[in-house]
């Protein structure tokens, strides 16, 4: 017994004598968790040059043990062949010798687990592997939003199939109550677009022309480009945590085995509400884009209102409007696609929904910015 | 009060708000014996066992251990307590993030000073000890299956060697084969390190198996404190009915024959 444990430990101490060609190691002290690792260089010495046969145990000045106590003690014999043999222990003691075997029979020593390696050639395994893994993602992306139309044309088809309550729902939470955040934002970059512009071209005494400059960076790119990244950052990743924590709860095995498809139920309607939302929140960002650049023009440069707005109507042809609406309902598609996937790829652990709701706004952004590229490029061979 | 008294908690009362869980509680938790608590679903074991961990604040009575009131204590005393106790939580509450090895030794990193090559020996021991393949301790506990965890959260509870064990429903999931391996581990510690288990569970084997004495949680308060054949004589018709229901009947007649 280990007695009162209020007492306080001694250190674990080692003798060693050797008597008629066998090792006598003499346990000295309490053996306890807390007490054994002064004895353990002792011992991985004492292993090391001593033949395992030749060790013998003496318990005589033992004190109190635990299992880690009598795992150490007992570990010096492990090699042997015989670790429990008799010969092995001398000296009573109320426990020792039954918890050595009894820790011995139940344990094996734990393989320690397999380091990363380092080096060249590791480094270019793991750009390798990495670059795999992207593509993959990618082709799985796809995928994912492949099924998502053929559930999409399905539910078009069979209108009475479309859940209109969570579809309304979302488009509240992605389109309403995102409204006020990006009209803020767009407005700043407005104001700043229109301050830039003020500084440079006043220089050419052409200030009048910041009123193009705010319209056509505006309508064309930032109003959409904003709303994107809002939309990926703010929607993207709650729907990631929503279906990803419902994936923990097994909430989707549940579904799947009631004959609901979680595709239907889940991911549809926030696809949905996402490409109706995204050209809507995009008009709003853009009326308040060019509202700041107004303020802002009217205050720097005397620019006022009404000739900022005739001229905006003059000057620019309604194509750069058309051209940034035209591209926010695909920025909606792209986040709310990957959004939904990376919640679906949660796994069983907390950990993997954080990794996946932060894999879900960086793809989404980096997604939303090479459409943006590709579009701008696809514009620029069409003349609009 | 006897010097056999580890734990010993006297006219507890806890409350959610104005839901009272516990009133006018009192129990002992003697040293080196297994104690079984039991209890109706929602009848608040595992609350009673998280205010005895200093997990949920009473909001009356006192819990004692070896005649310490645990509200005098200071955070260093406290902290001094808390490693010499191991807890299994329901669902093993190993950190996600860390491999069942280093669950294991982050109660042996946070409290032992020792060489982390015999640290990670001694977690594997432990690891082998809760009855886990040695090859587990390189896994998460992600990668595990529901009873696996349960032995890697006892390897952790078990650690540092301590004084007493609190354990809730830790044969609960697992089968049958699995919790008799358990429950005779359970008991061998108990005997072979004079540790002192508390445990909540609704498996009426383990109960006969390897409890010295049991404690029936009714009516907001301990309704019975005594060895399991005697407490089948209570005449409490909740004791009555647990023990002389169906499950209660063949439990007893499997141990019989």
């Amino acid at each position: 017994m280990r007695g009162k444990k209020q007492s306080k430990a001694s250190r674990a101490g080692v003798v060693v004598r050797e008597e008629g060609g066998k090792t006598i190691i003499e346990a000295h002290g309490d053996w306890l968790v807390e007490t054994i690792g002064a004895a353990y260089p002792v011992l991985c010495k004492i292993e090391e040059t001593t033949a395992p046969g030749d060790i013998v145990i003496d318990f005589t000045h033992l004190g109190r043990v635990d299992t880690s106590g009598a795992y150490l003690l007992g570990r010096v014999t492990r090699r042997c062949g015989e670790p429990d043999g008799e010969f092995h222990f001398i000296g009573a003691h109320p426990v020792a010798r039954s918890l050595i075997s009894e820790v011995r029979k139940r344990t094996e020593a734990c393989q320690p687990p397999q380091l990363p390696a380092y080096g060249f050639t590791k480094a270019l395994a793991r750009i390798g592997a990495g670059l795999e893994a992207a593509v993959f993602e990618a082709l799985d992306t796809i995928a994912f939003f492949g099924r998502t139309l053929t559930v999409g044309i399905s539910t078009f088809f069979r209108p009475w199939r479309f859940r209109l309550t969570p579809t309304i729902w979302a488009m509240e939470e992605v389109g309403v109550n995102a409204m006020p955040i990006v009209a803020v934002l767009s407005f700043f970059i407005g104001a700043v677009v229109a301050f830039m512009g003020a500084n440079l071209l006043q220089t050419f005494g052409l200030s009048v022309f910041s009123v193009e400059l705010v319209g056509i960076s505006v309508l064309r790119e930032f109003g959409a480009l904003i709303t994107a990244i809002m939309l990926a950052g703010r929607s993207d990743s709650a729907f990631t945590a929503s279906i990803g924590s419902m994936k923990m709860q097994q909430e989707i095995d549940a579904m799947r085995v009631l004959g609901l498809d979680p595709y239907e139920v889940l991911v549809l309607p926030r696809v949905v509400a996402c490409v109706l939302m995204a050209p809507l929140l995009t008009f709003g960002a853009m009326i308040a884009g060019v509202f700041g650049g107004m303020i802002v023009s009217w205050v720097v440069q005397d620019i006022s209102p009404a000739l900022f707005i005739t001229r905006i109507q003059d000057e620019l042809p309604w194509s750069h409007f058309w051209v940034g609406l035209s591209k926010a309902p695909v920025f909606g598609l792209a986040i709310a696609i990957i959004g939904c996937r990376q919640g679906m790829q949660v796994g069983g652990d907390v950990e993997s929904l954080g990794r996946r709701v932060t894999a879900s706004v960086v793809q989404s952004i980096f997604t939303v910015i090479v459409i943006d590229a590709m579009f701008a490029m696809m514009y620029l061979e069409l003349d609009i | 009060m006897s010097r056999d008294i580890l734990i010993s908690i006297r006219n507890l009362k806890t409350a959610f708000g104005s839901n009272v869980i516990h009133e006018h509680l009192d129990l002992d938790i003697r040293r080196g014996e297994i104690l079984g608590l039991v209890g109706g679903s929602g009848s608040g074991k595992s609350v009673l066992m998280n205010t005895i961990l200093g997990l949920k604040k009473p909001s009356g009575g006192d819990i004692l251990l070896n005649g310490r009131r645990f509200s005098e204590m200071n955070s260093r005393e406290r902290r001094l307590v808390d490693s010499r106790w191991g807890v299994l939580f329901q669902n093993g509450a190993l950190f996600s993030s860390l491999t069942v090895q280093e669950n294991v030794m982050a109660p042996l990193r946070e409290h032992i000073d020792m060489p982390i090559e015999l640290m990670e020996e001694i977690a594997g021991m432990k690891i082998g000890l809760a009855g886990l393949d040695p090859t587990a301790g390189g896994k998460f506990p992600s990668e595990l299956s529901g009873g696996m965890r349960k032995r890697a959260a006892l390897a952790r509870a078990l650690a540092l060697d301590p004084e007493i064990l609190f354990l809730d429903e830790p044969t609960a999931g697992l089968d049958p084969i699995g919790a008799n391996a358990f429950d005779s581990l359970i008991l061998e510690l108990s005997r072979a390190l004079g540790l002192t288990v508390f445990m909540v569970t609704h498996d009426l084997d383990s109960l006969y198996a390897i409890c010295d004495r049991v404690a029936v949680l009714a009516d907001k308060r301990v309704a019975a404190v005594a060895p399991i054949d005697e407490l089948q004589r209570n005449p409490h018709p909740w004791i009555q009915e647990y023990f002389h229901g169906p499950r209660g009947r063949s439990a007893v007649g499997s141990r019989e024959s």
